[in-house]
């Protein structure tokens, strides 16, 4: 046996074993690090047309509110989540359109237009913004958030795409 | 670098000292039947790792319990391994665990000194069942529904307490969210902490005793 490196029956039953211990390891460790991170995976974003109202039923230059609830299934169970938001046309032009979310961008809460103000107020921390979103006052970091994409269809319908998640 | 962080380590730590005292002991002569319980050990700590990892998804309420396997099953990456290897795995330790106490039998090593560690393997044997038992309701199946109908009214057959004994397993008088739930509690706490402190028991044991001898024909 000069020569050839020798091992023991004790050194080849230690190697042995922790190899075989690392591939079951490694064979169950593996796949479950997929199934722990998989909902962080999974593709969101789901995306829709929204039709928001008749154009023709939307006032000129005061703000129309609409809402609409979205359901999501996540793992087992169904969850709706509800949006809302203020359509204000600035003009008869169909294209000038400012679609505000209504949602505060401060923590999260849901505006309200005063008209006697001409200003959306939110009542969680009193922050004011003007009637194209801007920030007014109060602790918002930045203005409403815009549906920047919408179109009007062929039967008058105002459409709003969104993008979930 | 390593050496010294080991070094370290087993200065504090004694490892070298355990593993010889733990790993490195004298056995008699090597023979596969006396891996059973290694095996069992294994195959409890298995378990016991895919368990904790099915807790992730799964809802021990009758309403969502069979929507959220369907979901470990179809919608989760590997959840049909994970499930897998715990539903098999489960069939495999009872196996294992009775080969094992067959073969601690014919080998009669069972006998002084070893009489405690046959006994706390009794236990370990019975807990064994009971996580057989309890987790084959979670899936909240008909087959699950009715084999669990059917075990507890075995149960309650028991003469004076048997409607008790029916009553405390089912949680009332019939199946229900009830009888989920404590059967959930009883598969992922109660039980594996029982078998946790008799397995931790039976190995001292074992170590302290050190294994038997297989009879020769002399004996």
């Amino acid at each position: 046996m000069s020569g050839t490196k020798h091992i023991s029956r004790r050194d080849f039953m230690k190697v042995t074993t922790g190899a075989i211990g690392g591939i079951i390891t490694a064979a169950v460790g593996v796949p479950v690090i997929g199934y722990l991170i998989d909902p962080a995976l999974k593709a969101g974003g789901k995306e829709a047309w929204i039709a928001v109202g008749k154009l023709e039923n939307i006032p000129v230059g005061t703000p129309t509110p609409f809402s609409f609830t979205r359901t999501q299934v996540n793992g087992w169970e169904r969850t709706g989540t509800s949006y809302g938001g203020f359509v204000i046309r600035k003009s008869a032009d169909p294209t000038d359109i400012v679609i505000l979310s209504s949602r505060c961008t401060h923590l999260s809460c849901s505006i309200n237009w005063k008209e006697d103000a001409q200003k959306f107020i939110c009542p969680c921390h009193d922050a004011n913004f003007s009637k194209d979103g801007k920030v007014l006052d109060g602790p918002p970091p930045r203005p409403l958030d815009q549906y920047k994409e919408f179109k009007v269809d062929a039967d008058g319908n105002l459409l709003i795409f969104l993008k979930e998640g | 670098m390593w050496q010294k962080i080991y070094q370290w380590l087993d200065e504090r730590l004694g490892m070298g000292e355990m593993y010889s005292n733990l790993l490195d002991r004298p056995e008699p002569t090597g023979n596969w039947w006396n891996t059973l319980g290694s095996a069992s050990l294994f195959l409890f700590i298995l378990q016991g790792a895919t368990g904790i990892f099915l807790t992730v998804y799964y809802t021990p309420s009758p309403d969502h319990a069979y929507d959220s396997i369907q979901y470990i099953m179809n919608g989760v990456a590997f959840g049909w391994l994970v499930r897998g290897i715990h539903h098999w795995g489960a069939t495999l330790m009872v196996l294992v665990v009775f080969i094992h106490m067959l073969r601690v039998f014919v080998t009669a090593s069972y006998k002084y000194p070893r009489e405690l560690t046959w006994l706390i393997g009794v236990g370990l044997l019975v807990l064994t069942l009971g996580m057989g038992f309890t987790g084959y309701l979670l899936p909240w199946n008909q087959k699950a529904y009715w084999a669990t109908t059917v075990a507890t009214q075995i149960a309650g057959t028991v003469p004076w307490l048997g409607d008790f004994i029916l009553k405390v397993l089912r949680g009332g008088p019939d199946l229900s969210a009830l009888t989920l739930q404590r059967f959930f509690a009883a598969h992922i706490w109660i039980l594996p902490a029982a078998l946790v402190a008799l397995i931790g028991v039976h190995l001292y044991l074992i170590i302290k005793h050190g294994e038997s001898h297989f009879p020769v024909q002399e004996d």
